[in-house]
Parts: structure tokens; C-alpha cells; sequence
């Protein structure tokens, strides 16, 4: 950008929340009433800021730094034009300097420091903006040393499992091979989650850079991105994001005129909720059925195509760029326990300000749904909260003082995951919610492990029995039988931890599954 | 005294009953990217982008290209929820039946969709217009209840909201 240029910039998301909402008209409508009056602007569609209560957000840049408005429709456009919002005009949805907002100054954002604020496929405001730092620092050391660096960050995989990320890097590179791979798992199956997609959409550049780095360290030259069929928006950004990396030489032969290789390729997936179970992953990526394979051999060692591979999720590689630039010291004085650096905590469902929260470990659920959720969207008392996706435990108003980081929530038998956070009022009835939890994991159970594949039906029989008041004391102990079953006798954690929200309900929530004579009485 | 000897009946190759110009893009699909690592799914994908779903009659064509039996290339295209083997109408609308959805409505939304619309879920509506999927998250979840129409996400759909998005879809061609 010269700075000559007298266009002012105005920013409208290209996030596929915001576009939900309409950001595709609104961006339209300014370019048509920039056009009609005349107004020198420039439109530059950037990632969402993650407060989707105020999407579609439009910001202006003034000299005093970027003013925000939002929600802005396209009926909002002349009128806002008319207050002279170009140069930060006073109106109604005028919301002040964006850096300014509670929502978003409260935050430590780390892994989405340029997610809202940078154009996501321009490789030059992404350089401009501290981009490729931990990419020509990687360059400058040796393989173990990348390895030890991501090691004593204390970076756990911030897919859901939370395996020291280090540990299975060092796996990888130490594992003799001709052809290794950086898979990257963007198979963002867990309702709640949308974190991988904002920075799939919003700064995809970080993950090129994270995933080139991690080649580098293992001594990969082939990365994958397996993304789920569901985000088209961020399957676009991707590959533009990689078609721009390519040109301007950080991707392909001889990276920033080093000796090393990587090439990155974007694979859809096909609507399996399984394939973000890493090896079920693997063999899609092969092509064939996501069915869970056995471990051993872990992926580190034998793979995709049976080679070493070092599979993380899109956060894990996203968050490597800022600790091979600022120091794994920078990020591991961020957190709690053995929960180091940030989480991006997304806020779903029914909250009044539902959106992405980058905090360090260690906030209480109590904090992220009333200081940054608003409380419930609908007015009415928070009833129960799933954390972790369908297959993270409900958790009762009882529970909400406790600290989400891996182990603290791990000890109330409930778990952090992916960060998901999804609030639900007091109309939730918990008997259904656990029976949805069965019938999720018979529509997507991939059929290997008999306690999965037909104890999830059976689940849903069983729970459509205690809804209808038969022998409930009976079933009620039929159902927790069933899930030790499913929990000891499952390979992977669909069936293993689908459990978790079905016994968290009928713990927290025993009310929902009696008899409705006797709730009615009581 | 030797037994004549019995000719091997060799097995025809199951014939080509695709219309031409689906027997084009499949053969344009499978050139194109029968030599990838890990092929069989990218070229689903690609035939099920070039033709809205991946005919039955394209199993054996498939199949041939990557000398792999049948039989494997029906069981990818059943085990993944994406992959069709019937024609959809014109748009498809995907609606989101996951958790965070139902906190805000999903499942009365999914009632009054079923009811507006006549049909079920993986069925279309008599007048070609729109085929109704569930689906399990798009990611939308700030801004439930979600649905997609063919690759365009809306979000926090109400009744209202919804019923003017299906006027103007059966609009369109």
C-alpha cells in the first residue's frame, strides 16, 4: 500500500458468520454509494473480529486508528454515509475504536493476533503485520532446536485431546524415513467450534506458515490440509491464501531461497464426523472409508501412506508461528498448570454475545458466559453448558466456577476439548439432549467397534424408555451400564466419550428423565 | 488321452450406461485426477461437483481407472454422508441439527421446515426446487439457528427468515 494513497479503507468481513448475516449485501451497498458519490474508497475484506453480535461489523480507518459500527445492514449504508462514517462520524451504530471495545481489549490474542484485522490473502499485510517472523527464525536454527522450542512452550494439541505437541514432533523427526507429511486436521466437526474456521478464513497465512515450520522441523516436504465439505468459504480463502504464498516463494522449492521444500494441498472431506478422529482422517485422506485405525503404529511413526506423520489441528499449527518468533518463554508464561499459553474459547449458542474469546488457561466458565457471553440470549436463566463438543459433558450452574484449563475440568468428569462453550437456557430438556448425544453417535459412528456402532442405537432405545416412563429405574441403570460399556470397549472417542454427555445429564439433570407425573407432582 | 482344454470365459467389463455427457465428466474427472495420492475421494468430489450427485452406472468406471473393485468405490461413496447417488434438485439446503443450534430453536425450525417444505430429511420437494439435508455443524454457531443453501450460510434463521428464503429459492432457476 503507498502511502500516497488517499483512499480511505473501509473493512467488511468475508467471514462466513458475517456473510451469514449479510455482509456480502452490506459490502455491496457501500461500493454502489461510494460509487454514486463519488467517495475514494477502498473495500478491504478482512476476517471477523469474532464479536458476531455486532456482524455485519464495518470499520473505517481514521487517523485515530480503526472505528467500528455494527450490526450493519445494507439499508444502513446511505444513512451512515450521510453521518460521514468515512471519517469515523458520530451515528447510532457507531461503536468507537475497535481496539477499544470491552469484548475485545480484555483479550490476550496470540494465535488470532491479525484475524479480523489484516486482508487474509495478501501475503505483503500479512508481512506488514509481523507475518513469516517465526518462519525466518525457523530458518535460521536447526530441525531440533524448532523441536525444542515448540517443546518447552508447553503446547498442547489444541484439537481436543491435548497431546504435548513437542512430543510428537520429536516422534516424527526422529523417525528415519524418505518422505515424511504435515497433515493438518481442519475437520471442525465439534458443534460450538468455529475457531478453526475463523482463522482459516480470516488469517490462513498463519497456518501456511505453521504447517511450512513444522515441515522444516520434522523434515516433511508434502502438507495436507484435510477440511471439512462444510466450510466452502474457508476452503477459498485456503487456496488462495496457498496460490499467494506460492507466488511470492514460501511455498514450493527452495523456501525463502533455503534448501527446503514444502508443498500444501487442500483436501475436502465428505461430512464424516469421525474423520476428525486423526487416523479415521488418515485413511480418508487415503482415500478410502474413515474407519478408526488401531494404535500402535501412532501416525508419528507409520502414517498417511504408512510414513512418519505429525497430524495437529489447524490452532496447534497456528499458534507455532508466534512461538518460533517470540519464544516458547513468551508463550508458556501465558496459562495454568500444565495448560500453557491461550485457548481461543468460542462462545455458542445461546448467549447474548456469543463470539471468540482468545484468553489465557485458567478463566472460569462463570466468566466467559456472564463477563464476555452477556448471560443467555434469550433473558432466561443458563441452565446446563456443553463444553467440548457433542461429546464434552453438560455441566450445571453447580459447576461453573471452575477454572477451564485441561485438568480442571478433566477432575468434574467434564472436558475442555476444542473450547466450544454452548450455553443453553432453562427450556432444555436434558432426557432429549442426552438422547441426541446416542443418535449423533449411531449417524456417525464409523462402524469398527461393536459398542459404538450398535450400543448408540440401543442408547437411544433405551432413553426413549425412561422418556416414556418405563421401568425407569431399571433403564436408567440399563443406560449407565451401557455407557461403561461404550466407554471401556471403544477404540477412538466417538464411542468413548459419548458417555459424557449422556451421564453428565442424568447426574446434574436426574429431574429431566423422571417420569413426568412425578415432575409435575413435585 | 488329454482333456480339451476349456477356454476362460473372460468376463465382459460391465457396459458404459451413462448419457454421454455424464460419461464426459466422469472421464474428465478421472483424467484429471486418477494419478493423485489418494484419489478415489477427490474424484468423487469432482464428479459429484460436475453432475450434483455420482451415478451408480460411474461406479465401475471409477473403479477401473484405480484398479480397485467395486465394491470399495460403493463403500466410500455409502460410508461418507456427502456423497449422493441420486439426483438432488436444483438447490440443496442443508440444515443444521447440532447442539448449539438447538439451544436457539433448531429443532422447531427443523419441524416447520419439514412441514412448509412436504417433505423429509434426504428427500426433494415435488416441484424440483429443493432437496432438504441435516447436517451436523457449519461452524456457525455463534449465529444459530444455521442453515446452508447449496454454499451460501445463513444465520440466526427464524420462521419468518425462512420462509422468505425458500420464496426466493424456488424463484430462481
Amino acid at each position: 500500500m503507498s502511502n500516497t494513497s488517499t483512499h480511505i479503507r473501509v473493512y467488511v468481513p468475508r467471514d462466513a458468520s458475517a456473510l451469514s448475516l449479510g455482509a456480502e449485501q452490506t459490502a455491496n451497498a457501500i461500493a454502489a454509494e461510494a460509487i454514486r458519490l463519488g467517495a475514494d474508497i477502498q473495500i478491504v475484506r478482512n476476517g471477523a473480529r469474532g464479536l458476531f453480535w455486532l456482524e455485519p461489523m464495518v470499520e473505517v480507518e481514521t487517523p485515530e486508528g480503526r472505528v467500528a459500527y455494527g450490526p450493519v445492514q445494507a439499508s444502513d449504508i446511505a444513512n451512515l454515509f450521510a453521518a460521514d462514517f468515512l471519517h469515523g462520524g458520530k451515528h447510532d451504530l457507531r461503536l468507537g475504536l475497535t481496539e477499544e471495545i470491552p469484548y475485545l481489549k480484555r483479550q490476550q490474542r496470540l494465535t488470532f493476533a491479525r484475524v479480523g484485522i489484516t486482508d487474509p490473502v495478501s501475503v505483503e499485510d500479512y508481512v506488514a503485520h509481523g507475518g513469516f517472523r517465526g518462519l525466518a527464525a525457523a530458518l535460521k536454527t536447526s530441525s531440533a532446536d524448532i523441536v525444542k522450542q515448540v517443546t518447552d512452550s508447553g503446547l498442547r494439541g489444541r484439537g481436543g485431546a491435548a497431546f504435548p505437541a513437542g512430543i510428537k514432533w520429536k516422534t516424527v523427526f526422529s523417525a528415519p524415513a524418505e518422505q515424511k507429511y504435515i497433515v493438518c486436521n481442519a475437520d471442525e466437526g465439534d458443534s460450538g467450534t468455529y475457531a478453526d474456521r475463523m482463522i482459516m478464513e480470516g488469517d490462513p497465512l498463519v497456518l501456511i506458515e505453521g504447517m511450512i515450520i513444522a515441515g522444516i522441523a520434522v523434515g516433511a516436504t508434502q502438507g495436507y490440509i484435510y477440511l471439512r465439505s462444510e466450510y466452502p468459504h474457508a476452503f477459498r480463502a485456503l487456496n488462495e491464501a496457498i496460490l499467494a504464498a506460492k507466488n511470492a516463494g514460501y511455498l514450493g522449492t527452495g523456501i525463502c531461497g533455503s534448501e527446503h521444500d514444502f508443498e500444501l494441498e487442500v483436501r475436502l472431506g465428505a461430512g464424516a464426523y469421525i474423520c476428525g478422529e486423526e487416523t479415521s482422517l488418515l485413511e480418508s485422506l487415503e482415500g478410502i472409508r474413515g474407519q478408526v485405525r488401531f494404535k500402535p503404529p501412532l501416525p508419528a511413526l507409520k502414517g498417511l501412506f504408512g510414513k512418519p506423520t505429525v497430524v495437529n489441528n489447524v490452532i496447534t499449527l497456528a499458534s507455532v508461528p508466534i512461538i518460533l518468533d517470540r519464544g516458547a518463554d513468551f508463550y508458556r508464561d501465558f496459562g495454568m498448570g500444565r495448560s500453557r499459553g491461550t485457548l481461543p474459547f468460542q462462545l455458542a449458542g445461546n448467549l447474548k454475545h456469543a463470539g471468540l474469546v482468545e484468553c489465557a488457561f485458567g478463566l472460569t466458565l462463570r466468566e466467559i458466559l456472564y463477563d464476555f457471553g452477556g448471560g443467555s440470549a434469550t433473558g432466561k436463566p443458563i441452565r446446563a453448558v456443553q463444553v467440548g463438543g457433542p461429546l464434552g459433558a453438560y455441566m450445571p450452574e453447580s459447576q461453573f466456577d471452575t477454572p477451564l484449563d485441561y485438568e480442571a475440568l478433566a477432575a468434574v468428569g467434564a472436558m475442555l476439548g476444542h473450547g466450544g462453550i454452548v450455553a443453553f437456557d432453562d427450556s432444555v430438556d436434558m432426557a432429549q439432549q442426552a438422547r441426541y448425544a446416542m443418535e449423533f453417535c449411531a449417524i456417525e459412528s464409523c462402524g469398527k467397534c461393536t459398542p459404538c456402532r450398535i450400543g448408540s442405537i440401543r442408547g437411544v432405545e433405551v432413553i426413549d424408555r425412561i422418556i416414556a416412563a418405563q421401568e425407569h429405574a431399571k433403564n436408567v441403570a440399563l443406560l449407565r451400564d451401557l455407557c461403561d460399556t461404550l466407554l471401556a470397549g471403544s477404540l477412538c472417542a466417538l464411542g468413548g466419550m459419548v458417555p459424557f454427555p449422556v451421564t453428565s445429564a442424568l447426574n446434574h439433570f436426574a429431574e429431566d428423565f423422571e417420569p413426568r407425573a412425578l415432575r409435575a407432582a413435585s | 488321452m488329454a482333456r480339451p482344454a476349456i477356454p476362460i470365459q473372460l468376463r465382459n467389463e460391465p457396459e458404459n450406461n451413462l448419457p454421454p455427457d455424464q460419461s464426459a465428466a466422469v472421464a474428465d474427472v478421472l483424467h484429471r485426477l486418477k494419478g493423485v495420492p489418494g484419489a478415489l475421494l477427490p474424484i468423487l468430489h469432482g464428479v459429484q461437483e460436475a453432475l450434483g450427485y455420482v451415478p451408480p452406472d460411474a461406479v465401475h468406471l471409477i473403479a477401473l481407472a484405480l484398479n480397485i473393485s467395486r465394491a470399495e468405490v460403493h463403500g466410500v461413496i455409502s460410508f461418507y454422508h456427502h456423497f449422493r447417488s441420486k439426483p438432488v434438485a436444483r438447490h440443496v439446503l442443508y440444515l443444521c441439527r447440532a447442539e448449539a443450534c438447538q439451544s436457539m430453536g433448531a429443532v422447531a425450525l427443523e419441524a416447520h421446515a419439514k412441514k412448509i417444505l412436504g417433505i423429509d430429511f434426504h428427500e426433494s420437494t415435488a416441484d424440483g426446487a429443493i432437496t432438504l439435508e441435516p447436517v451436523y455443524c457449519l461452524g456457525n454457531c455463534a449465529c444459530s439457528p444455521a442453515v446452508m443453501l447449496d454454499q451460501e450460510l445463513h444465520g440466526r434463521m427464524t420462521v419468518e427468515k425462512f420462509d422468505s428464503l425458500i420464496q426466493a429459492t424456488r424463484q430462481t432457476a
